[in-house]
């Protein structure tokens, strides 16, 4: 099987064309960072709302964890059915893809974003509005940057479900890895599906990895886990 | 790695010698218990796969078969393939409607023909001695190249031949083994000279592919010729005259010491009335309009004057 795998992957006739890993590569990529930008542009925005001014923190956390529990797959193809008619060419498919996407993503932005915000420290906030600071450059001067590693977290386990996700969009004749699993399936190429399933699994260590290098540069270095901890200590 | 093979080797010994025991003892028994029962008149015991149109067929049979005084057992619904002709082995059904393609191969692997005629005849001579087929109806459950009413008047399209020349400008639909599969994409090139704009892969002639038929996503789509979305949608079915899609004609699968002149008489006068679009209503009052499958069989029967 391993060895049958790893023919698979050095065939070059598998790394060329629209049918090659690279162009699945990018077509998988794109539908995953499609999906983070909108889920971060409604759950952070939100999460920092909430956290903020402490409203609706019971309603929006019993609904996202809601959300978590819908089946994606299901989702999918109830939002395809009725759209796959309404939307021009591929957005049919498109569009549907990446809302289910979105709807798994938007859960661990939005609660890890606003225990991020609630979780700020009081005597920080308060020396904040001691120095005469408004609620608004509270929150864009202290409380965000503060939350930000928390913000971080979300984005990454986040990004980490989408990627593992993405796959799905191969059952509404998209491309993505998805395809070489979802299409190995259907002749018994197993080859091909566990390539897929391997390339998904070594993509989201990737994103991964990157994630954290961006996580290390854009998080303010007193705020950096291992500084909190190690000041905590 | 030797040591697993080992185990499975042992486990596979295991498990084939108990599936001996269990297909050396029962039928003998069986066989007693059938004789007993047959001498004091017909009776048959009825089984089908478990998906709607099989045990519709199913219940088409066992009605027939009791307006003409066979005493009718129903064990419907069983399972796949697999499962069904087991327990048909081993007496435990002894009716079930089939269909000659997937029969064919299931007890021919490397079996070929395609067209109708072809397939019965060598369906014929591939079932086990116990068992025979009766007569094939024309009613067929098998894959097709499906169109919109909309593009079947367009292009004016009857058949896939139609279809070949106006190809380079269609997207076609199908479930995602049609990509390399013979009877699939590669196929209906070779076969048709049929060149689509692209290929999507779908479902298996599920509700995405209906769907997508539907809301002109694809031009073109694989369903299956019974398929009641076929009728909501006043999708066209288009001909197959080169047959490139294998036969698959309903047809009633029987143990030989069962098929009794009145019981052979019946069924074969089901076969003879059963088509393809009669098929299609009836499945689709069970599978859309939810009526039980008991009823529409009963319905279809006495208007044909079969019970």
């Amino acid at each position: 099987m391993i060895s049958e795998l790893v023919a698979w992957l050095t065939d070059p006739a598998h790394w060329s064309g629209p049918e090659g890993i690279p162009q699945r590569l990018l077509e998988h990529l794109g539908y995953s960072l499609l999906a983070l930008a909108i889920a971060a542009l409604i759950g952070i925005p939100l999460g920092m709302y909430i956290g903020h001014t402490g409203r609706g923190t019971f309603l929006v956390a019993g609904l996202a964890n809601a959300l978590r529990a819908l089946p994606t797959l299901g989702l999918l193809i109830l939002v395809t059915l009725p759209l796959i008619s309404r939307l021009p060419g591929n957005l049919g498919f498109l569009v549907p893809s990446i809302a289910v996407l979105v709807v798994l993503a938007v859960p661990p932005i939005l609660t890890s974003t606003y225990a991020g915000v609630q979780g700020v420290d009081l005597a920080a906030k308060d020396a904040a509005y001691g120095m005469g600071m408004t609620g608004q450059e509270v929150l864009t001067k202290v409380e965000a940057p503060c939350a930000l590693p928390l913000v971080f977290s979300g984005l990454r386990s986040a990004m980490l479900q989408i990627v593992a996700t993405a796959t799905i969009a191969a059952y509404v004749g998209l491309g993505g890895f998805g395809r070489y699993v979802l299409d190995g399936l259907a002749v018994r190429d197993y080859s091909q599906m566990l390539a897929g399933a391997v390339l998904v699994a070594a993509l989201a260590v990737v994103v991964e990895v990157v994630l954290a290098g961006a996580q290390r540069l854009t998080v303010p270095r007193g705020l950096a886990v291992g500084a909190r901890e190690s000041r905590s200590r | 790695m030797s040591f697993t093979r080992a185990i499975l080797a042992a486990l596979t010994v295991g498990v084939l010698a108990l599936a001996g025991c269990g297909s050396g003892n029962d039928p003998l028994r069986e066989d007693t218990e059938q004789q007993n029962t047959s001498e004091s008149g017909d009776s048959i015991i009825v089984g089908s796969a478990n998906f709607p149109e099989a045990v519709l067929l199913g219940e088409i049979y066992a009605a027939a078969l009791e307006a003409h005084d066979v005493d009718v057992q129903r064990k419907l619904n069983i399972g796949a393939r697999e499962a069904y002709i087991k327990a048909l082995e081993d007496g435990s059904i002894d009716l079930v409607p089939e269909y000659t393609g997937v029969l064919l191969q299931y007890f021919d692997k490397e079996a070929t023909a395609a067209k109708p005629d072809e397939v019965y005849a060598a369906l014929q001579e591939a079932v086990p001695d116990e068992f025979m087929v009766l007569e094939k109806s024309s009613a067929e459950d098998k894959d097709a190249v499906v169109v919109t009413r909309e593009t079947a008047e367009k292009y004016d399209l009857k058949t896939i031949a139609d279809l070949a020349p106006h190809a380079k400008d269609l997207v076609l639909g199908g479930p995602p083994e049609w990509k390399t599969r013979p009877t699939g994409v590669p196929g209906l090139k070779e076969v048709y000279g049929a060149e689509f704009k692209s290929f999507i892969p779908l479902d298996v002639a599920g509700p995405v592919t209906v769907a997508a038929l539907k809301g002109g996503r694809v031009d073109a789509a694989n369903l299956f010729t019974t398929q009641s979305a076929i009728e909501q949608n006043d999708f066209v079915v288009l001909e197959d005259p080169k047959l490139l899609f294998t036969a698959q004609n309903v047809v009633p699968l029987i143990s030989k010491d069962k098929a009794s002149e009145t019981v052979v008489d019946t069924l074969n006068g089901i076969s003879a009335k059963l088509d393809t679009p009669t098929l299609r209503d009836l499945v689709a009052r069970v599978e859309v309009d939810k009526e039980d499958p008991a009823t529409v069989a009963k319905d279809w029967l006495t208007e044909n004057g079969l019970a």
